[in-house]
């Protein structure tokens, strides 16, 4: 489904954000990519969203070499993207933003249906614009609705917790493992969270720009979790600068 | 009626005929066709040219129809609209002007001046649409200047809307505002090529409670000018908003000048402008749901001007 070959990202006179990374990811898998902040997992995601293009390597998507190809030419092709911070626009609307995913022009009732899959009271919404009033957490599950709407062979969720509650979050987790047992497609969800984890089939740690761990959760999961050293782990870096901040 | 003036006449007031209920259209600086209403009389000014719209206190929830249709070039057109709204009277007047140059190379000028006398507790929804059209080299030009005097607790919208077509516009409007009156002006442009387009607005809140709210959106394209000023003057305790929002493309320029005056400790005055180009993460994100860049372009302008 996905191959990265070699793929790395250098800003110019700075550090690597990725180095030489290789990834295999088959059809159906949910996989989650965690690890500290500043790991390059964003970088990796937008690469593969075509947001961002690769100063090395290669990526193929369903057999054929993707790596020139634009943004629009990967969602055609079936890539989605939702962003870890979504973006606002006065006047479209959420039925707009759903029509656009799914290319057709969907009656309010259809469109409803994706809104309320991630908790949102349809009624309430469907005409809202996707302007700065709404709340962080209710225009993070608008976006994964288009990207629901959009039911692509591979959908890419960038920290989709973020500035989520408490409440969503529970059903957050609900939306993932509906999503995984619905579609056919790959689903690469980048997180923190250890319940999300929980919901993937394979996990894959990023840190420094390199894959360092990478198994299914039963293997992944207990080494990330059950730190016996925080200083020395490389996984807990961002616990730790929360913590002194 | 000739084509052109028809299918202005739909683009401005959205009929394909004569509307039922109070109308007056005018084309190429004649009145063509009137009917007055029960509620709402129409008739003509003695001493220049344009109508008196006599609106009758408690007139329930009725429309009424004005356009102003210029069809061919080299038509200059002056009219001078008056509307008197009884007390409690709720009408909603559809207005705006269509300007064709036709083939010719002279140009088409259409300069309406409307003053809105509200009484007491009435309630007016003023609709208006700007439309320039015609294969003529000759410049299309709209000159609207409106005047509004509103009661105690009437209540005003107005909604404008010119997207392209017209060469060079200069809108002038002017409030006064009694106690409680409240007033809301929202307006759409977009102007490309050469145009110019100034839109000045002057609103003096003179009762307790009055307020106004004035939201301007907009779109510069290619070699386009706009300037958009906002006189606001409190003084009592009022509430005034205004908000110019603009994009920017090619080489369009955009001004924005707010002058807000309070002249009183309780008149609450806030000023919003925001103007630059289309923001990246937006075309990006629209990208990334298959529109490609051209596509994704005209959905955020769509939305941002509807």
């Amino acid at each position: 489904m996905l191959v990265l070959e070699n793929l790395s990202f250098e800003v110019e006179g700075e550090k690597e954000i990725l180095k030489a990374i290789n990834l295999t990811i088959d059809s159906g898998k949910l996989i989650a990519i965690t690890g500290p902040n500043g790991g390059g997992k964003s970088t990796l995601a937008r690469i593969i969203a075509g947001v961002v293009k690769p100063t090395k390597g290669k990526i193929f998507f369903k057999g054929q070499d993707i790596t020139a190809a634009g943004i629009t030419e990967r969602a055609k092709m079936g890539i989605s993207f939702g962003f870890q911070q979504p973006v606002r626009f006065k006047g479209i609307t959420a039925h707009d933003l759903i029509n656009i995913a799914t290319g057709k022009t969907l009656t309010v009732l259809e469109a409803s249906h994706y809104l309320s899959e991630v908790g949102l009271c349809a009624k309430d919404y469907i005409h809202r614009e996707m302007n700065d009033k709404l709340s962080g957490g209710e225009i993070k599950r608008i976006e994964i609705a288009t990207i629901l709407a959009r039911n692509t062979s591979l959908s890419i969720f960038d920290e989709p917790e973020a500035g989520i509650d408490l409440w969503s979050f529970n059903h957050l987790i609900d939306v993932f493992r509906k999503m995984h047992s619905d579609i056919d497609g790959s689903i690469i969800i980048i997180s923190h969270q250890e319940r999300i984890l929980e919901v993937a089939d394979e996990i894959i740690a990023m840190v420094n720009g390199e894959i360092v761990k990478q198994g299914s959760k039963e293997s992944v999961l207990p080494e990330l979790i059950n730190c016996s050293d925080p200083k020395n782990c490389m996984y807990c870096q961002d616990i730790l600068e929360e913590e002194e901040a | 009626m000739n084509e052109i003036t028809k299918d202005l006449m739909k683009q401005v007031t959205g009929l394909d005929e004569l509307p039922k209920g109070a109308y007056n259209i005018r084309e190429d600086s004649k009145s063509v066709a009137r009917q007055s209403s029960e509620n709402i009389k129409i008739v003509s000014k003695e001493d220049k040219s344009g109508i008196d719209i006599i609106v009758k206190p408690n007139t329930p929830s009725e429309h009424v129809y004005i356009p102003a249709l210029v069809s061919c070039g080299g038509i200059t057109d002056l009219v001078y609209n008056d509307f008197y709204i009884g007390e409690n009277a709720d009408v909603i007047v559809i207005a705006g002007c269509g300007v064709s140059t036709g083939d010719s190379c002279d140009g088409s000028q259409h300069n309406g001046i409307h003053r809105f006398f509200l009484a007491k507790n009435s309630h007016v929804r003023y609709v208006e649409k700007h439309i320039g059209v015609g294969e003529g080299t000759g410049k299309r030009v709209i000159d609207p200047e409106t005047v509004v005097e509103q009661e105690e607790g009437s209540f005003m919208e107005m909604e404008t809307t010119q997207i392209k077509g017209v060469d060079s516009t200069v809108r002038v409007t002017k409030a006064i505002l009694k106690e409680n009156a409240k007033l809301v002006i929202k307006e759409k442009l977009m102007t490309h090529g050469e145009q110019i387009a100034v839109s000045k607005f002057e609103v003096d809140m003179d009762g307790k409670n009055s307020s106004v709210n004035l939201i301007s959106r907009s779109v510069a394209r290619d070699n386009s000018k706009q300037t958009f000023i906002s006189k606001i003057t409190g003084n009592t305790q009022c509430m005034g908003h205004s908000e110019c929002d603009a994009i920017i493309m090619d080489h369009g320029v955009v001004s924005a000048i707010p002058q807000i005056t309070a002249n009183s400790v309780d008149a609450t005055l806030i000023h919003e402008a925001a103007i630059g180009k289309i923001a990246g993460d937006q075309m990006t994100k629209l990208m990334t749901l298959g529109l490609s860049e051209k596509e994704a372009e005209e959905k955020i302008i769509d939305g941002f001007l509807s």
